[in-house]
């Protein structure tokens, strides 16, 4: 790793910040311009006029769980994915072989999630 | 002029020109940004034949800056049983990510403040990492119109994120580069948008999906969920996720257009095409795509939870899978693949 490839970063850094100088300057004014006047009614949570009259953060559906678990996998995918179509015009038949073979693997995963009713919302 | 140079080249020279750099990126994308506010309201109310904001300025032009200055004078209220700090640093995390993207992007050939050689690496990590903020609201409002808004929103922008990353790689394989410089470069004879057409559709389409917008506006369905995940927030902290949100919607609109229409680019090298600088086709191109965002929000009805996730899973998830398996062969065969 070269200093000058690490360099490239530097703006990244800037970039970082400034949009947080900006954020935190924005969120600081309005709490020092505006006028704060919160009683309790106001600061109670919103649910359409009504005593919220359960905690909110309980059980949920699972799907959601079943969702970010099927992501990972299809996200890993295509980190994998990344490499090798960058190189390729230079790994050969064998390599684009390998790939296909790894794609194969996940379809038939794929196509065992569809058939098990994974992918169903109702 | 030599003492500015030598200046420029010390280590405090080269921040002062980083920050110099970046807030002529920013200023611009921010203002471009609170007009986009405007341009969609206008463009809306043309469509369902109103007026749209026309009061404040000519032609309702200082509408944003209205809106703004509103904003900062309302009271920040974070509500009893919210997780306060949290609360606070989730807008702050939605507008950080929606800036930062902001570094790789080429708007001219070697304009781009960071080029990074893995720079669509980079953008595919920052929009993943947007889910935090929406996640972090939902969760730390403590309501259930917010937490459910964020669940949905969380599962939406995963699911279509899958098929984003296909198309993407797709481009890769044309192009042989990660480097978004390097990618509208290779598109000097073709834009990617006549060879991999459906990818490009499938890509836009992603994209509405993955800055909530109509028809997948779910997460914060106004009939159902009020606003979503950030239903609880008033004042700054709303002004910062609106201000995100809408950058993320000309990231997108500026990632469509290095992808698959040619960046800075003209349509063809030839004679009046030619006379326009690129950064003004890229603005032009990029608007183009923002009108469609609107003009898709104006048309369509929104999609019922199940019919979203039946689309990206079933749909564009396999399509964009045997696209990709075919682009890919078709180029080994060929022997098109840039070496």
């Amino acid at each position: 790793m070269s200093a000058s490839l690490l360099g490239e970063y530097f703006p990244i850094l800037v970039f970082i910040g400034i949009a947080a100088g900006i954020a935190i300057a924005m969120v600081a004014g309005a709490l020092l311009l505006a006028r704060q006047k919160p009683d309790a009614e106001k600061l109670s949570t919103y649910e359409c006029g009504f005593e919220p009259f359960e905690d909110t953060r309980h059980r949920f559906d699972v799907r959601f769980y079943l969702v970010a678990i099927l992501f990972i996998i299809f996200d890993l995918e295509v980190a994998f994915l990344f490499p090798w179509a960058i190189t390729l015009g230079d790994i050969g038949w064998l390599g684009f072989g390998s790939m296909m073979a790894f794609l194969g693997v996940l379809t038939v995963g794929f196509i065992y999630e569809w058939r098990k009713g994974a992918l169903d919302w109702e | 002029m030599q003492a500015l140079q030598d200046f420029l080249a010390t280590p405090v020279g080269h921040l002062v020109l980083t920050v110099a750099q970046t807030l002529a990126l920013l200023v611009p994308v921010l203002i471009c940004v609170a007009y986009m506010t405007w341009a969609e309201r206008r463009i809306m109310a043309a469509m369902q034949l109103r007026k749209g904001p026309n009061v404040v300025g000519p032609f309702g032009m200082l509408q944003p800056f209205a809106d703004a200055l509103k904003m900062l004078m309302k009271e920040t209220i974070v509500p009893t049983g919210a997780s306060r700090y949290l609360f606070l640093a989730a807008p702050m995390l939605t507008f950080l990510l929606a800036m930062i993207a902001w570094s790789v992007i080429p708007v001219n050939d070697g304009w781009a403040i960071a080029d990074i050689n893995v720079g669509i690496l980079y953008l595919f990590a920052v929009s993943s990492l947007g889910v935090y903020g929406v996640i972090i609201a939902g969760w730390a409002s403590n309501s259930k119109y917010a937490f459910l808004g964020a669940l949905r929103s969380a599962a939406q922008m995963v699911s279509y994120e899958v098929s984003m990353g296909f198309v993407i790689v797709t481009v890769l394989l044309c192009a042989g580069s990660l480097n978004l410089t390097e990618i509208v470069r290779a598109q000097t004879t073709v834009w990617y948008v006549i060879p991999l057409f459906p990818m490009a559709i499938i890509f836009f389409i992603s994209t509405l999906a993955e800055t909530n917008r109509a028809p997948f506006d779910l997460p914060e369905g106004e009939s159902e969920l009020v606003a979503g995940f950030f239903v609880e927030y008033s004042s700054m902290s709303f002004a910062l996720f609106f201000l995100g949100e809408y950058a993320n919607i000309l990231l997108m609109c500026s990632l469509t257009t290095i992808l698959f229409l040619g960046g800075w680019l003209p349509p063809m090298a030839i004679e009046p095409f030619t006379w326009v600088p690129g950064p003004l086709w890229f603005m032009l191109k990029a608007g183009l795509l923002f009108f469609c965002f609107v003009w898709v929000r104006a048309t369509f009805p929104r999609y019922r939870y199940d019919q979203l996730m039946r689309l990206g899973w079933k749909v564009f998830l396999p399509f964009s899978l045997v696209w990709l398996i075919i682009t890919a062969f078709t180029l080994k065969l060929m022997g098109w693949l840039p070496a």
